[in-house]
C-alpha cells in the first residue's frame, strides 16, 4: 500500500507555514484539502467570491486581467507561493482570474473556516499574519517596481 | 654683459626694463608667437603681442568676489598685476576645433584630420599657479597612449617664460594649493621684476636650454648677490599676503564622505549655474564633440569644444540628464576639483588662482563652501562622539 | 610643428561594414561588422564598448554583444532610442560605419573560475553579457553552476531567441526568463527577476555575479542578491553615462572619482555602493 502523507505534514513543510507549530497546523489543517488543476483549467475568476485560499505546491498559476477578447498576465505564482489574498479582506471578493498554467497542485483552505479559528484564538491569527503580511508586502513591491516599467528606457541605463 | 658659456640653465642673470623689447624681438626672430599680457577690455588677457608697448605697464588688477577691475600702479611694473582674467588654457587646449572630416562616397568613409601646423608660441608671464594648472592639463591630454594630438603639438613647441608674482590677490591661495607663488617647475626662463627709485631690472633665472637659447641672444649681466636676495624677499612678502587660504588637510574625504550635506542645498540657492567658473578655471578639461554634416551629405565634421559640468546636458542620457538639480551640478563641480582629481590623476584640480572666486556672478568663493563643508563635517562628527 | 601622426589620433575611427543585420524586436537590431580593411581583427573582453559612428550623425557607446572568440567580425546589438542609433540600425547590409575601440574595462570572468556564475540581466543589458555567457560556455567545466536569469517587458522584446533556446536545453545552465506582462500564450513566468534571483540555485560562499539591466534593476537585484548573501564583492554591474571621448579626456562620464568609460563601466559593487545610493552622482 502506497503511504499517504498526513496533510498536516504536507501543510508543515510548505515554504508559507515553515517552522508551524503542530498545535496550529492540526487546527488549520481541520479546514485544508488537496486540490490539483490541469494546465489552462481556471481556478477562480474575478469578482468570484473569495472562499478559499491556497498554497501551491507544484505547478505554476497565472493572475491575469480579463480584457476585451483576452487577458492581459500580471504576475505567474509557483510552488512554494501563496494564492488569492482576498479572503483575508473584505468583501472577501477574488481580484483576478487564476488559470493553471501548468498541471498544478495545491492546499486549499476553506476561508471561511480559517476565518472562524483565527477569530476565536488571535494566537492562531497572529501568527497567520505574520506570515501572510511580509508576502504582502513583497508583492506589493514588486508590483510597484514592474509598474515603473524598468526596460521601456532607451538603454540599459534608465 | 655675461658671456655665451654662462649662460646656461641654473644660471642667473640681469636684463634691464631698458633692454626688455629685447626678450620680445629675440623670440619673434627664432619663430615664436609670443602671446603675453595686455589690457582688454578693462581685463588683463594674454594674447599675441608684439612688442612690450603691449604689455600692462603700470596697471594693477583687484580682485573680490565676484570683481575684477585694473587699477594704475604707482610704479610701472609691466606684471604688475594679478594673473589674468583667463588662463593659458586656450592656447593649449582649443575652445573649439575640428577634430577630423568625414567624406562619404559610394562605397567610401574615410576620415582625415586637418592639416594644421601647431603654432609656435612663447608664453611671457606665466604665473607659478598656472604653470602648475598646465602641468595637471598634460595629465590630462598626454596621459597614456593616445596623447591628444593638438594638445601635445601645442604643447611640445612652446616655451615658457615665468614670472614671479610681486604681490598676491585678494583671492589667491597658490601658498594653500601649493602651487606657488614661487615658480619652481615646467618653466624655460623665470623673471622677477625688480623695481627701485633708480633701477626697473629683471632677475632672469635660466632652467632649461631652450630658456638658455633666448638667454644667450639678450644683453644680460651677471646677477648682483642683493638683486637675489630681493628676489627672494618679494617672494617671500607675496607668500605672506594670500588674500585667501584653503585648508586641504583632509578635504579631499570631507568632500567624498559628505555628499549629501545641506551645504550642496545652500550654495545651490545662489548659484545660477552659469559655467563661468568652469570657463576661467585653468585646470577644467571637460569637452564635448559635435558632429555636422555638411548640406550635400556627403561631408561631415567632428567638432571638439569646452564643455561645463554645470550645464545640463552634460550629464544627458536618454530620458534626461543625470544630474537636473543645480545642487547636483555645483557638487560635482566642487568634488571633482577638489577631490575626484586626486584619484583620477594624483593631485588637486585646483592650483588656487582665484579665478573661479572674482568671476562667479554671485560671489560663491571655493574657499569659503570648503569651509563651510569642512565646518559641517566637523560638527557631524563631534554630534556622533 | 604638425601634428603627431594621425594613426594615433584617438578620436579617429575604423572604417567598419555591416555585414549582417538581423531585428531582434521592432525596435532592436544585432549588426555583424567587419573592417573594412582587412587588417584590423578586434580583440576584446566581455563586457567592453565601442563608439560606433553614424555619418553625420553622431558617436554612441554601445557594448560588444558577439563570441569573443570571434575578432574578425564585431557584434553590436542595438537599440534604437535617437538621432544616433536611429540611423545606425536603419544602415542596410553593406553600409560603412565609423568604430573606435574597443574601450573599457569588462566582465571579471576569470574571478568565476571553480565558482558559481550568476548572470543577472534586464531587458537591453543582455547584450553587454551575451559575451560574458558565450565565453564561460565555451569553457564550461571551469565553472561551477552557470546560472542565467533575464528579465524583459514582455515576449516580443526578448534578445537574442537562438541562445535562449540553447541556454534553456542546457541540463548545465540554469536559465529561466520573466517579463513584466504577458499575454495567455506565454508560458513562462511573469513577475519581476527579483522573484528569479530569490529561488535561484547557486552558493553564495562561492559564487560570482554579473547583473546589468537598467540602473535601479540593478541596485535592487544586488540587494536581493545579498539578502541571500552573496557578499558585495563577488557582485559586478555595468553602468552607464553620457560619453564622448571613451578615454578619460572628456569628462562626461565620470561617476564619482570614477571614469566610466576606463575604469568601468564594469564595476565591483563594494567600490560603487556609496556613490549608487547618493541621487544624481
Ligand atoms: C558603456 C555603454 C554601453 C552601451 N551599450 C549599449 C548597447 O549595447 N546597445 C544599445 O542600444 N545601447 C547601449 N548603450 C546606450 C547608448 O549609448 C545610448 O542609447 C545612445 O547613446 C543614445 O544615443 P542617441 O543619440 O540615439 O539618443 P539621444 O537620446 O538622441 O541622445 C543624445 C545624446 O545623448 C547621449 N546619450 C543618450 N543616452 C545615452 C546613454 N544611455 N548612454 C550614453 N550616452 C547617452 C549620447 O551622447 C547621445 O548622442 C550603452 C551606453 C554605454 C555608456
Ligand atoms: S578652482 Fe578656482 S581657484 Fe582653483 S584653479 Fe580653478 S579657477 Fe583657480
Ligand atoms: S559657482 Fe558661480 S561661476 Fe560657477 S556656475 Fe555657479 S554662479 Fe556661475
Ligand atoms: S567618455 Fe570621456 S571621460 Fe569617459
Amino acid at each position: 500500500m502506497v503511504k499517504i502523507k498526513p496533510l498536516e505534514d504536507i501543510i508543515r513543510s510548505h515554504a508559507f507555514f515553515d517552522g508551524l507549530t503542530p498545535d496550529i497546523s492540526s487546527l488549520i489543517a481541520g479546514c485544508a484539502r488537496n486540490v490539483r488543476f490541469k494546465a489552462g483549467e481556471m481556478i477562480y475568476r474575478l469578482g468570484d467570491a473569495a472562499d478559499t485560499f491556497y498554497v501551491v505546491r507544484h505547478g505554476r498559476v497565472a493572475l491575469e486581467m480579463p480584457a476585451a477578447g483576452k487577458a492581459l498576465c500580471v504576475e505567474t505564482l509557483d510552488g512554494g507561493d501563496i494564492l488569492n489574498a482576498s479572503w483575508l479582506v473584505p468583501p472577501y471578493t477574488c481580484r483576478f482570474d487564476a488559470r493553471a498554467v501548468d498541471d498544478t497542485r495545491a492546499i486549499a483552505f476553506d476561508a471561511v473556516c480559517l476565518r472562524q479559528k483565527c477569530d476565536a484564538d488571535s494566537a492562531v491569527g497572529y501568527d497567520l499574519m505574520k506570515r501572510f503580511v511580509p508576502v504582502m508586502v513583497e508583492r506589493l513591491t514588486h508590483a510597484r517596481i514592474q509598474a515603473m516599467d524598468l526596460y521601456a528606457g532607451g538603454s540599459t541605463a534608465q | 654683459m655675461l658671456s655665451a658659456d654662462q649662460v646656461k640653465p641654473g644660471a642667473q642673470a640681469v636684463l634691464s626694463r631698458a633692454d626688455f623689447d629685447h626678450l620680445i624681438t629675440v623670440l619673434q626672430a627664432e619663430g615664436y608667437d609670443v602671446i603675453g599680457p595686455t589690457v582688454d577690455n578693462g581685463a588683463v588677457v594674454y594674447q599675441e603681442i608684439d612688442n612690450a608697448g603691449a604689455l600692462p605697464e603700470g596697471v594693477a588688477s583687484r580682485q573680490a568676489a565676484g570683481r575684477y577691475r585694473l587699477e594704475k600702479r604707482a610704479d610701472n611694473a609691466l606684471f604688475g598685476y594679478i594673473a589674468g582674467a583667463q588662463s593659458w588654457r586656450p592656447y593649449l587646449f582649443q575652445p573649439s576645433r575640428t577634430v577630423w572630416r568625414a567624406e562619404k562616397s559610394g562605397d567610401e568613409l574615410s576620415f582625415t584630420e586637418p592639416e594644421e601646423p601647431a603654432p609656435k608660441m612663447a608664453f611671457l608671464g606665466m604665473r607659478a599657479c598656472e604653470l602648475a594648472a598646465i602641468e595637471l592639463q598634460d595629465r590630462v591630454f598626454m596621459n597614456g597612449d593616445a596623447p591628444d594630438p593638438d594638445y601635445a603639438a601645442r604643447r611640445s613647441g612652446a616655451l615658457f617664460i615665468a614670472v614671479n608674482c610681486g604681490e598676491a590677490g585678494e583671492t589667491c591661495f597658490c601658498v594653500s594649493m601649493d602651487t606657488g607663488p614661487k615658480v619652481t617647475r615646467g618653466h624655460d626662463l623665470v623673471l622677477t621684476e625688480l623695481i627701485a627709485p633708480d633701477a626697473h631690472d629683471f632677475l632672469v633665472e635660466i632652467e632649461t636650454e631652450a630658456g638658455a637659447e633666448i638667454a644667450r641672444k639678450l644683453p644680460l649681466r651677471a646677477a648682483e648677490p642683493q638683486e637675489v636676495g630681493r628676489a627672494d624677499a618679494i617672494l617671500a612678502e607675496t607668500a605672506q599676503s594670500m588674500g585667501r587660504a584653503l585648508d586641504t588637510n583632509g578635504l579631499k574625504e570631507i568632500l567624498q564622505d559628505n555628499q549629501d550635506a545641506p551645504q550642496w542645498g545652500d550654495v545651490a540657492e545662489r548659484c545660477l549655474s552659469c559655467a563661468n567658473c568652469t570657463l576661467v578655471c585653468p585646470t577644467c578639461f571637460c569637452n564635448t564633440t559635435e558632429d555636422v554634416t555638411a548640406l550635400d551629405g556627403e561631408s561631415a565634421e567632428r567638432r571638439q569644444r569646452w564643455a561645463s559640468c554645470f550645464n545640463l546636458d552634460f550629464s544627458y542620457l536618454h530620458g534626461g540628464p543625470v544630474r537636473p538639480s543645480v545642487e547636483a551640478r555645483y557638487r560635482q563641480w566642487m568634488t571633482h576639483k577638489l577631490a575626484h582629481w586626486i584619484d583620477q590623476f594624483g593631485d588637486s584640480g585646483c592650483v588656487g588662482c582665484g579665478r573661479c572666486i572674482s568671476w562667479c556672478p554671485a560671489s560663491i568663493d571655493i574657499t569659503e563652501e570648503a569651509a563651510a563643508l569642512r565646518r559641517h563635517a566637523e560638527e557631524a562628527d563631534n554630534g556622533e562622539n | 610643428m604638425t601634428a603627431v601622426s594621425a594613426q594615433t589620433d584617438p578620436y579617429r575611427p575604423q572604417v567598419w561594414r555591416i555585414v549582417e543585420k538581423q531585428m531582434e524586436t521592432a525596435d532592436t537590431a544585432t549588426l555583424a561588422l567587419e573592417p573594412k580593411d582587412r587588417a584590423n581583427a578586434m580583440p576584446f573582453e566581455p563586457g567592453q564598448f565601442n563608439m560606433l559612428y553614424a555619418f553625420g550623425g553622431g558617436e554612441v557607446p554601445i557594448s560588444i554583444s558577439g563570441d569573443p572568440r570571434e575578432t574578425g567580425r564585431i557584434i553590436h546589438t542595438i537599440r534604437a532610442v535617437g538621432s544616433v542609433t536611429r540611423p545606425l540600425i536603419a544602415h542596410e547590409r553593406g553600409a560603412l560605419v565609423g568604430l573606435r575601440g574597443p574601450f573599457g574595462a569588462g566582465w571579471p570572468v576569470e574571478a568565476a573560475r571553480g565558482k558559481d556564475l550568476l548572470i543577472i540581466a534586464g531587458g537591453l543589458g543582455l547584450a553587454p553579457l551575451r559575451p560574458a555567457i558565450l565565453d564561460a560556455l565555451h569553457r564550461r567545466s571551469a565553472f561551477q553552476r552557470i546560472v542565467i536569469l533575464y528579465g524583459a517587458k514582455d515576449p516580443d522584446s526578448l534578445l537574442f531567441l537562438g541562445d535562449i533556446a540553447d541556454w534553456r536545453g542546457r541540463p548545465d545552465v540554469g536559465f529561466d526568463v520573466t517579463v513584466d506582462r504577458a499575454g495567455q500564450d506565454w508560458h513562462g513566468n511573469i513577475g519581476v527577476i527579483l522573484r528569479l534571483i530569490k529561488a535561484a540555485h547557486f552558493d553564495p560562499a562561492n559564487a560570482v555575479a554579473f547583473i546589468c539591466g537598467p540602473e535601479v534593476m540593478m541596485r535592487l537585484a544586488a540587494d536581493e542578491l545579498m539578502a541571500r548573501d552573496l557578499p558585495q564583492d563577488s557582485i559586478y554591474v555595468s553602468l552607464e553615462r553620457n560619453m564622448k571621448c571613451a578615454f578619460a579626456r572628456c569628462g562626461h562620464c565620470q561617476f564619482g572619482p570614477h571614469f566610466v568609460c576606463k575604469d568601468g563601466p564594469v564595476f565591483r559593487l563594494d567600490r560603487i555602493r556609496a556613490l549608487l545610493q547618493t541621487p544624481e552622482i
